[in-house]
């Protein structure tokens, strides 16, 4: 592939003209960035239906080698770009946060259909994880069932594009240009169900309060939750039925209306809106056709 | 034996089903029943004798095959649970329906391993999904999911983290229309619940080491001699979830003496995403586009099978009239395609698996974007078809076939469908196989690769409920289409793939011939198509109902699916009225039963031969896992 310097070149800094091909003045981060976003290797993993198209993306007709997504390697080590290309299951989970745990930093989680995004359409199984960002970092979502090639090599340019955005002098803004390796990811245990120990003391904490009050999330959980959502919403005191150090009640519903009530009058002021702009497009149609 | 009165002229390993059944009664008297349920046919046997019967079906009656093996919980329905068992003759013909039922507080069946290998990981499966106890199964551990899972997920009571009804459509989305998302009513934001009595302090992850235990090995490496006596290590190697041969997130753990295999057992699970209970909640329209993901490779071949078994129920009650003809023609036109696509994937990635990696199937998924192509401007979708109806078809054939329906100037790809069709099948098809032939069939590395290597003799594939290439490729002459035939297969002049090696090659050699075969069934159906050009493809000339009732019974639609004997038990147990949502919907899985042989096939082979002895029995995961 040639080189291309202007490309790289930052536009405050004039380049003369004859030199452009030879000199490029630009920051460090752009250069990094440059460096990684055109030599992305993707591991070689495929989960489900959408690992096919994947497949197909690889070869021959769409080949995203064009864009510098080179070589697929089977190991993480020598992987930055996971593409979690299906449905992510309770068992499947322990292993793919394993896999990420390997691979060395820089790396980029890419989310690929509905299933890996928020479950898809087997978002209610009792196996089914609902979406990798349950439990990894993703970067770049790709909807479809399954996404067309087009579609993921949209979803793969678009991580280029965020790729160029990030930057070594804000250490924040990306784990890796800060100071001292990252935390790794914990990796989910299979118990009774499956259980993130980020969510530890959690468990614990409603393990502990089933001794005076029902233990949330057990397996009536549905109608418990609907009592507590009708708790909340008649505005109840939330703690009064735990003991004081148990949260957990606040931590999911804090007290105040319940999460979906906002979502509620969003819905109805956009339908409103959307009322609003039907009537309008009437009232113009009608002129129009007056007019006529 | 008396017995044979009943049916004189007929040796019993022909005898009509009717007259199996009459024998099988007049023997065991007291054990027998008649399944005299509405819509229910076959008999229910007594469990203690289970073993025996089962026994005289397949030496005395002949019904050497068994299908399929599944249980039913009918909770409410007769508070029972049954396993269903499905036994068929390998020279043809229906089905033996026989059951065994058992109570569902201790729910115990004796084994059938002993007399079908085959009935191991169906039988596991039921354990694992209903808390079926199988005395006599030789390793009873769960297998779908993780050793120490809360519960049995497929019994009736129990409810998933998400549960919201019993069936579909949900009252909230419904009429309702109060669309929330199912992470908000959880307490942990995610799709998980616990057990009342959960004690963090004592958990352990126990999935990993019980698969160790479960294969009877507690220590990794071993001293051992071999055969020459030299002193040598015995150790166990992991192979997967995460492998790149191992097509998708399949897991084999192998015990190796230096380079050959002393066991192996395949581990799997890692895509199981609960198809069945879904299944079960949604209504019987829903589960179309969910088959297409149980073998994303050939979705329209799934279709298919699904559409046969709600038919076949459908045609119990009053009005139903059978699909029309050029519905059925382009229904095998459909199917053939998508056992092009299979066979071609499956070569190519086999290949993949014993060292040619990756320059054979690049040439073979470009003939594959070409079906796709067709399939996206028939279906709407490359790969997830959806196209199958109930008595019907999702849609006629276009006038043309273009690469993006919404793009006016698309000049990429404009073609007339007919002549794209033909050109398809009378020109690049044949030539690509001709191609692969020549390049791959006398080649003196697929040949010092493959032949010898994992074999499976007749009678083993016959036992082990092989299906499919596995099936053909051990010489036992068994296709579904000419053995119990459906649709317009009776009239299409076309050959069984056969070889009797048994062997990776022989496997190899059948795909290939019937490659051949489905261009063959493709010529003929492209007269047909003219011919009924203009023809409804609704059987009543209109799109049948949204949510069809479907009348009270059972039924078991099968296919010749590219990867084998593709079937689906369906239990409708709705009143008088007929029922919008299956009570039982399983899948008879041929990548799941295709795998049962996997250990026996791969004993005293090399490390690198397993991939490829895998490569050569071709599972999709989304069907082994469902």
């Amino acid at each position: 592939m040639e080189l291309n310097l202007q490309e790289l070149n930052a536009t405050e800094f004039p380049v003369p003209v004859e030199l452009e091909d030879n000199i490029a003045i630009t920051s460090l981060s752009q250069l990094y960035n440059w460096g990684r976003r055109n030599s992305m290797w993707p591991m070689l993993f495929g989960l489900a239906c959408c690992a096919i198209e994947m497949i197909a993306t690889a070869s021959s007709r769409f080949d995203f080698s064009r864009f510098g997504f080179e070589v697929m390697r089977a190991t993480p080590r020598q992987a930055d770009l996971m593409i979690v290309s299906g449905t992510v299951t309770k068992k499947m989970v322990v292993p793919i946060v394993r896999l990420y745990n390997q691979m060395p930093e820089p790396k980029y989680v890419l989310a690929m259909g509905a299933c890996a995004s928020g479950g898809g359409p087997f978002k209610e199984g009792y196996n089914v994880v609902s979406g990798m960002d349950k439990y990894l970092p993703v970067d770049v979502y790709v909807p479809g069932c399954p996404p067309t090639p087009q579609a993921l090599l949209y979803g793969m340019i678009a991580l280029q594009r965020k790729i160029d955005g990030q930057s070594i002098a804000n250490g924040d803004d990306v784990p890796w240009y800060g100071v001292g390796p990252a935390e790794p990811t914990p990796v989910p245990v299979l118990g009774p169900d499956i259980i993130d120990p980020r969510q530890m003391d959690m468990i614990r904490r409603q393990a502990e309060s089933a001794a005076d009050a029902p233990l949330l999330g057990s397996r009536e959980l549905p109608a418990l939750t609907q009592m507590v959502a009708a708790k909340v919403e008649t505005a109840a005191p939330v703690a009064e039925a735990a003991p004081a150090d148990v949260d957990a009640l606040n931590v999911v519903l804090p007290a105040g209306a319940a999460p979906w009530a906002e979502a509620e009058d969003i819905r109805e002021k956009r339908r409103l809106r959307a009322l609003a702009r039907k009537a309008l497009r009437a009232s113009r149609r009608a002129a129009q056709a007056e007019g006529e | 034996m008396d017995s044979f009165a009943a049916a004189p002229e007929m040796p019993l390993e022909f005898a009509s089903i009717d007259d199996a059944i009459e024998h099988l009664k007049s023997s065991h008297p007291y054990a027998i029943k008649l399944d005299e349920r509405d819509g229910y046919d076959g008999i229910i046997v007594d469990a203690d004798q289970l073993l025996n019967i089962a026994r005289v079906i397949r030496d005395d009656l002949g019904f050497d095959y068994l299908s399929s093996a599944t249980a039913v919980d009918y909770l409410g329905e007769g508070d029972h649970m049954e396993m269903v068992y499905h036994a068929y003759r390998t020279s043809g013909g229906g089905a033996l329906v026989f059951k065994a039922q058992t109570d569902r507080e201790n729910p115990t069946i004796p084994s059938l391993t002993s007399v079908w290998r085959g009935a191991d990981f169906q039988e596991r499966e039921a354990w694992d999904l209903y808390g079926i106890r199988f005395s006599g199964h030789p390793n009873l551990k769960r297998i779908l999911m993780w050793e120490g899972f809360h519960g049995h997920p497929m019994r009736k009571d129990w409810r998933e983290a998400y549960y919201e009804e019993d069936q579909k459509p949900f009252d909230s989305r419904w009429p309702g229309g109060h669309v929330h998302r199912s992470e908000e009513k959880n307490v942990f934001g995610k799709n998980v619940s616990y057990p009342q009595d959960i004690d963090l302090n004592r958990l352990m992850d126990s999935s990993e080491s019980a698969v160790y235990e479960s294969l009877g090995l507690g220590v990794d490496i071993e001293r051992v001699m071999d055969k020459d006596g030299f002193e040598t290590n015995e150790l166990v190697v992991n192979m997967g979830p995460h492998h790149p041969s191992t097509h998708g997130v399949f897991r084999m753990v192998l015990t190796v003496d230096g380079e050959t295999v002393t066991s192996l057992e395949p581990v799997m699970g890692y895509l199981h995403r609960n198809h069945e209970k879904i299944g079960e909640r949604n209504t019987y329209l829903h589960n179309i586009p969910f088959t297409d993901r149980l073998d994303y490779i050939s979705s329209m071949g799934n279709n298919h099978g699904y559409v046969l078994a709600v038919e076949q129920l459908m045609s119990l009650g009053r009005r139903y009239n059978p699909p029309t003809y050029r519905c059925e023609a382009l229904r095998v036109m459909m199917v053939e395609l998508s056992r092009i696509v299979n066979h071609l994937w499956a070569i190519g990635f086999w290949l993949n698996d014993i060292g040619a990696f990756f320059t054979p199937v690049l040439y073979f998924i470009q003939e594959r974007e070409r079906i796709l192509d067709f399939f996206e401007a028939v279906a709407g979708s490359r790969m997830m078809c959806n196209y199958m109806r109930f008595g019907g078809l999702f849609g006629d054939l276009p006038e043309r076939i273009k690469s993006v329906t919404n793009l006016t100037n698309d000049r990429v790809r404009d073609y007339n469908t007919m002549q794209f069709l033909t050109e398809m099948i009378n020109e690049r098809i044949p030539r690509t196989i001709d191609e692969l032939e020549l390049l791959l069939t006398q080649n003196e590395i697929v040949l010092e690769r493959s032949v010898d290597v994992g074999v499976l003799s007749a009678d083993d594939a016959i036992n082990f409920s092989a299906a499919g290439p596995l099936l053909r490729g051990s010489g036992v002459a068994y296709d579904i289409r000419r053995a119990e035939p459906y649709s317009i297969y009776p009239e299409l002049d076309f050959d069984i793939a056969v070889e009797d090696e048994g062997d990776m090659y022989a496997r190899y050699r059948v795909r290939v011939q019937e490659l051949r075969e489905s261009v063959r069934i493709l010529r003929q159906i492209l007269p047909r198509l003219e011919a009924t050009r203009g023809e409804s493809i609704w059987a009543d000339g209109k799109p049948g109902a949204y949510a069809p009732r479907v009348p009270h019974g059972e039924a078991y639609g099968r296919v010749e699916n590219g990867k084998g004997e593709l079937g689906y038990y369906i239990v409708s147990a709705g009143g008088r009225g007929g029922s919008a949502n299956p009570w039982r919907y399983h899948v008879r899985a041929p990548s799941f039963i295709n795998l049962t042989p996997l250990g026996h096939m791969s004993k005293g082979h090399k490390v690198a031969d397993v991939v490829g002895i895998l490569g050569s029995i071709d599972i999709v995961l989304g069907e082994t896992d469902r």
